[in-house]
């Protein structure tokens, strides 16, 4: 069997942490891994995907990647997987992974899964992987039925141990047209040196009982104290307290940390569908009866300008 | 310009998911249907381009009669008329073959980001591809100026502005437009606007259902003092285990 390729996607020259989940995912496919980059990305961080299981490592280094269209990233993609002779492709759940996982599967014929949260039975010779469905609320389990398959997975689809071994880097430099090019990126606007919502491991998040955008200093205290990433409700983003991609939801962001904080959230079942992979969830609620205790694993019943400051004292004083 | 629209009939938000026949099939008893609420996005701009540019705009559904009522909804809300083909939506690849086949001849077309029953966000894409043509999703913002298109897009962590050239496949989200109601005067004339019922090209599926599953159910809520935060702090040290 050939080497599972995976699509290891990167930011301002460092590999994402959910392309580092893609990679050990498909290690534990046992064929061996092979990574392809694009863009400019640091040396070293190409060579350490060789810690999570890949044995080589394709790198599209043309400048030209270094924006995120994704027909110019789908036609890289799909001729690594001809080239390398690949039935598997392997990526994160992105904005820019889900439609080139979409793409290369119609390109090369290949049965496509998407958020997919674990690895895949391969049971009495079917080849079967667990989606996410109904915003979180369900799961179904499917057969992919081509030999060529696209699995596009959730954050938290693989454990993340490193393996150890060492991985060589080839450039990589397939042709590109202009028809590749197909739109112009005019300009990125980045959260730069914050933990991204969808890939943080701790979230603290906010609602309409936090009362306005000016009480937010004691959120993000706490959230700097835990490396925690911060989110919010939908009403919050409508009124512009909080920017539109800290909303957290069955309309917003789905998040999959393993500790999810939510301060002065209602937990109306729209939020709730955003943050029902959570591993374990704190809720701080001034109302006893807020529904988002039934969804809590430990619960406050207080009031968050009270409350806020001391758990961010008391973890100072854990560490 | 005609615009498509193509939008799903989904459980209201705030419904609770069940199966019946062995875990294989939704259970539709007692759930409120309605436009998928990235649908309902992407079809308000299109009313709002209607309105201030003369557009024309034809709703897409893939699926069977029972969908009708959702249809009628988005002619309420102000599409012109609507297609829906005749044939239960199993795979994305499936519909989206079957979206590509309608959508031949439009300048553009809009959908949700994401379905939220299914939750591929690949629709778009598949299309995209299945057509030649540029797709984009999650877009925010979309403007139209002659044959260019600008938009913006959220990316992890932020947004990027883009430019492309008509035509294009978007999948929106908000704050693209702000949802919209219909009112009586359209509620009435969605009762005799068009809509043509086609039936499925054949297209192999390679994406089969075996079962559906329910998440296990959640254990008790511990409740913990507001005067003791301290015991949070080592219950989540010691026993969850994610400090
Ligand atoms: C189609 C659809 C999609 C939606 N999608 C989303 C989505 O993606 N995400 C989302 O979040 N919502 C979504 N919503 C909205 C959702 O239904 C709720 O309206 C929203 O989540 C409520 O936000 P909230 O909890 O911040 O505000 P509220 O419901 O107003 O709750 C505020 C909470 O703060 C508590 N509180 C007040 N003061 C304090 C204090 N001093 N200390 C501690 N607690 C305090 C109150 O007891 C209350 O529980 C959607 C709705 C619809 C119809
Ligand atoms: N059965 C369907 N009929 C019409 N449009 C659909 C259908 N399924 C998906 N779409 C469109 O494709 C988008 C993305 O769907 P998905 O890839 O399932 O998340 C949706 O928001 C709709 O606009």
């Amino acid at each position: 069997m050939a080497a599972t390729l995976v699509f290891v996607e990167s930011a301002e020259g460092k590999i994402r942490s959910t392309s580092l989940e893609a990679v050990a995912y498909a290690h534990a496919l046992g064929n061996g891994v092979t990574a392809v980059a694009l863009g400019t990305v640091d040396q070293p961080e190409l060579e350490s995907l060789a810690k999570y299981g890949a044995q080589k490592v394709l790198h599209a280094s043309d400048a030209r990647l270094d924006q995120g269209i994704v027909q110019a990233y789908s036609s890289v993609i799909l001729k690594a997987m001809q080239d390398e002779n690949a039935d598997v492709l392997v990526l994160a759940n992105s904005s820019l992974g889900t439609p080139i996982a979409a793409k290369v599967a119609v390109k090369s014929g290949a049965s496509l899964a998407s958020n997919v949260v674990e690895l895949p039975s391969t049971a009495n010779g079917t080849f079967t992987v667990k989606r996410s469905i109904y915003t979180g609320k369900a799961f179904s389990v499917v057969e992919l039925t081509s030999v060529k398959k696209v699995i596009a997975i959730k954050k938290n689809a693989a454990e993340l141990k490193e393996v150890g071994g060492s991985a060589q880097v080839v450039p990589f430099t397939p042709a590109l047209t202009d028809a590749d090019f197909n739109a112009t990126i005019t300009s990125t606007e980045k959260a730069t040196g914050e933990v991204l919502l969808p890939e943080a491991n701790i979230v603290v998040s906010g609602g309409r009982g936090m009362k306005g955008p000016e009480h937010w200093g004691i959120l993000e205290e706490l959230a700097k104290t835990l490396h925690a990433a911060t989110g919010c409700s939908k009403p919050v983003s409508d009124m512009g307290w909080r920017p539109h991609h800290e909303h957290v939801g069955q309309t917003g962001v789905k998040v999959a940390p393993q500790l999810y904080i939510a301060i002065g959230i209602s937990g109306a079942i729209q939020h709730l569908a955003g943050v029902n992979s959570s591993k374990c969830i704190v809720v701080i609620n001034k109302d006893a009866d807020a529904p988002f205790f039934k969804a809590a694993d430990y619960g406050i019943v207080g009031d968050a300008f009270d409350v806020l400051p001391k758990l961010t004292a008391a973890i100072k004083a854990a560490k | 310009m005609k615009i498509l629209v193509c939008i799903t009939n989904v459980p209201d938000t705030t419904s609770k998911i069940h199966f019946t026949d062995n875990n294989t099939r939704f259970d539709t008893t007692g759930v409120q249907f309605i436009i998928g609420p990235y649908d309902d996005y992407a079809l308000a701009r299109a009313i709002e381009l209607k309105e201030t540019s003369g557009a024309t705009v034809t709703v897409l559904n893939v699926g069977l009669a029972d969908t009708e009522p959702t249809i009628r909804k988005a002619l309420a809300i102000g599409a012109d008329d609507a297609i829906r083909v005749n044939a239960e939506p199993t795979d994305s690849f499936y519909v989206a073959s079957q979206i590509a086949e309608q959508a031949k001849g439009f300048d553009l077309v809009l959908m949700g980001r994401e379905s939220i029953d299914f939750n591929g966000g690949v629709v778009h894409a598949m299309v995209g591809e299945l057509l030649g043509l540029p797709s984009f999703s999650p877009v925010m913002k979309l403007e139209i100026e002659g044959t260019k298109v600008k938009m913006s897009r959220e990316i992890e962590g932020g947004k990027e502005t883009l430019e492309a050239s008509l035509p294009l496949i978007a999948g929106c989200q908000e704050p693209i437009a702000e949802w919209k109601i219909p009112n009586m005067r359209g509620i009435m004339s969605a009762r005799t606007k068009p809509l043509k019922v086609v039936e499925p090209v054949a297209v192999n599926g390679s994406v089969k259902l075996q079962k559906f599953e329910l998440p296990a159910p959640k254990g008790a809520v511990r409740m913990i003092s507001a005067d003791n935060v301290a015991e949070l702090v080592t219950l989540l040290k010691s026993e969850a285990k994610v400090l």
